[in-house]
């Protein structure tokens, strides 16, 4: 306690040394910490939004595209494709679960999901509050884009086109909400979930021009409407839901290869739709591990069809993002490093002008290596004091960005964690500060008392 | 620790060299408990050597020193300034109190070094003798020479040593105030049945002491 009293003493005796220095070690650590964080909660998000999913079927193109807009709804999807090449994998021995997506629509930021109840169910999300959809235009929303939204069951919106804001918007086809998902900590909190049917109505089943919605091969239409009258292409104005003669006939399902009835697991709950109907994505998993060493190759060698691993392509955008958090740690580092140097500067320079100080302790009855454990302690002080205030900080800031990202990008992260790494961490950084000192520390233990108050 | 005809100081055939150079040579010298003495001599004559020596914060290059019975040679460095700090209280002519601990911090921290911490009645009744009541939490640069050296006193006694070495305590002061600091220490070392050893070269000191060593004229 006497040590512990000298050298908080000490360190006030020069406090703009010591603010600036544990000031240093402050940023340094929370610079590293706000990292680690960030890195670990993003790959534990990524995970858990990958919901189990063991493989995508989508558009040719980029498979990372392809898994960042089906899965993690964070990217346009590279286009659409036919339902009934899907469902012909879908179908498969090896596969387990189909869970078909249609996409096209938002609503203040929030991506509308045309789907099946299974989609929720694989991110074991129950209803909160009402039911699933029953009917077209009967929307679920997820419990983030509820409170964000204000929606609630018995409200209405209406969608915009595209999936980013700012979109034209189905104004004469709004969806009416019938059911609040809880919350679940995954990328199904910030969607809005309704049926296949309700996104094949509003923008026309089997329309070949439904590619362009995705905005990847259209010049100048990003929805493709050929009419300028009709939005959506509806032939008939007395049809709500737009179906031309040619898009839906039930029929066309009913009996075929794509009649589910039997096989729940696989049922898409798209009851109706051609032969020419399109979905973005279907979401599959395996029966057995064995098939991921068979199915996308398959798939992929066929050629009409892109099958994408998410578990492949999060290790490929971890990787991709680790090189930039390994970049920005270096940097950290560097503060670190700064920070340790200045301690080092601090303590050693204020040792000529206490060597008066040491002796005199000397003379009251201190041994060499009270005096070496002194100079350690306040090395250590400062970095205790630089390195807890980098701690809070971090996770402060954290918690202030995870909030902003949540609400703007739909991704969750938090300040309240604590992961494994940064015990490592804090007792590495309490070493720095020691390391830092050491040098004054043995200067310290070598001061030669007789001289020393010979020459004072 | 000490029966009463065990001297404070005995020191025989003691020798020490810097450079070759012989600074300090005492065959015999003993300091009886209780009483005081003058070590006298002019400037690099090896007063400060000889009281760093018997501080033990030196060691001689020969002959043996006995400081309240315990051979300082026998006793390993940590051991030494452990027994430096519960036995004997040190008072330099710059008083080095620390500048970064108040006025009652510089006392409190030389009782717990010596191992006799937490007696606050002492240290009360210590400042109350030295006229330091009120001073407790001022830094040292906030006092004047004369209460920054009853302080510097008031640490060295703060144990109750049973040795009392001052090197130079009046030499920088004037007439006054080297009179009152002198008796100070003297009552001090009187109120704690202390030895008193000052090194000093300044004349006004002689004949204050109940002895004095030369050392320009030591045997």
């Amino acid at each position: 306690m006497t040590w512990l009293r000298l050298a908080i003493a000490n360190l006030r005796l020069s406090p703009l040394t010591s603010a600036v220095n544990m000031l240093l070690m402050a940023l340094g650590t929370a610079s590293i910490v706000l990292l680690m964080l960030a890195g670990s909660q993003l790959s534990e998000t990524m995970t858990r939004d990958a919901g189990g999913i063991d493989l995508v079927l989508g558009s040719t193109g980029s498979p990372v595209q392809l898994v960042l807009s089906a899965v993690y709804h964070a990217d346009l999807p590279p286009g659409n494709i036919s339902l009934e090449d899907a469902e012909q994998w879908a179908d498969d021995p090896r596969v387990r679960t189909a869970i078909p997506l249609s996409l096209g629509d938002s609503y203040r930021g929030h991506r509308i999901v045309g789907t099946t109840p299974e989609y929720a169910e694989l991110y074991g999300a129950g209803l909160a509050s009402g039911r699933f959809w029953n009917e077209t235009l009967e929307a679920v929303v997820g419990s983030a884009a509820a409170q964000s939204a204000g929606l609630s069951p018995g409200a209405s919106f209406e969608g915009s086109h595209g999936l980013e804001s700012g979109g034209q918007r189905h104004d004469s086809h709004p969806y009416r909400v019938v059911g609040v998902l809880e919350p679940t900590g995954t990328v199904v909190d910030r969607l809005i979930l309704t049926s296949l049917e309700s996104v094949w109505d509003l923008h026309g089943a089997g329309d070949d021009d439904h590619d362009d919605e995705h905005g990847h091969d259209d010049d100048d239409d990003e929805h493709g409407h050929d009419d300028d009258d009709d939005e959506h292409g509806h032939d008939d104005d007395d049809d709500e839901h737009g179906h031309d003669g040619d898009g839906h006939e039930d029929d066309d399902h009913a009996d075929d290869a794509h009649d589910h009835e039997d096989e729940p697991e696989h049922d898409s709950g798209h009851d109706r739709h051609d032969s020419s109907a399109e979905i973005t994505a279907m979401l599959l998993t395996y029966q057995s591990p064995m098939a991921a060493l068979t199915l996308p190759r398959q798939v992929n060698a066929e050629g009409k069809l892109q099958a994408a691993a998410p578990a492949i392509e999060i290790a490929r955008i971890l990787q991709l993002v680790g090189i930039g958090l390994d970049g920005l740690s270096a940097f950290a580092w560097v503060l670190i490093l700064t920070a340790a140097l200045s301690v080092f500067a601090a303590l050693y320079g204020s040792l000529r002008a206490r060597r008066s100080d040491l002796a005199i302790l000397r003379c009251l009855g201190a041994t060499r290596g009270e005096l070496l454990l002194a100079l350690i302690l306040e090395g250590l002080l400062l970095s205790l004091v630089g390195v807890v205030l980098g701690f809070l900080v971090a996770h402060g800031a954290m918690e202030l960005l995870g909030g902003w990202l949540e609400s703007t990008r739909g991704v969750v992260l938090t300040g309240w964690t604590w992961i494994p790494e940064e015990t490592l961490l804090l007792f590495s950084l309490f070493g720095v500060g020691a390391i830092a000192a050491a040098i004054p520390a043995v200067q310290a233990y070598r001061t030669d008392v007789a001289r020393v108050l010979a020459e004072a | 620790m000490l029966d009463k005809k065990t001297p404070s100081i005995d020191v025989s055939d003691l020798t020490f060299s810097y450079a070759d150079k012989t600074i300090l040579n005492i065959p015999q010298f003993t300091l009886d408990r209780a009483s005081s003495v003058a070590v006298i001599g002019p400037s690099g004559c090896g007063k400060t050597t000889f009281l760093h020596l018997l501080a033990g914060l030196i060691r001689p290059n020969a002959g043996r020193i006995e400081v309240l019975g315990q051979r300082l040679d026998e006793l390993k460095a940590a051991s030494l300034d452990r027994f430096r700090g519960r036995h004997i209280g040190l008072v330099f002519q710059r008083l080095h109190l620390l500048p970064a601990l108040n006025v009652r911090d510089n006392v409190l921290l030389a009782q717990r070094l010596s191992g006799s911490g937490g007696d606050a009645g002492r240290v009360a009744a210590l400042f109350d003798q030295l006229e330091l009541s009120g001073l407790e939490h001022r830094m040292p640069s906030m006092l004047s020479q004369g209460q920054a050296q009853r302080v510097a006193i008031a640490r060295a006694l703060v144990h109750g040593p049973e040795l009392i070495m001052a090197d130079e305590p009046t030499s920088a002061l004037d007439d006054g105030h080297a009179e009152r600091a002198l008796a100070l220490l003297q009552s001090s070392a009187r109120s704690v049945g202390a030895a008193l050893l000052v090194v000093t070269h300044d004349q006004r000191v002689r004949g204050r002491l109940d002895g004095e060593l030369d050392l320009e004229v030591a045997p």
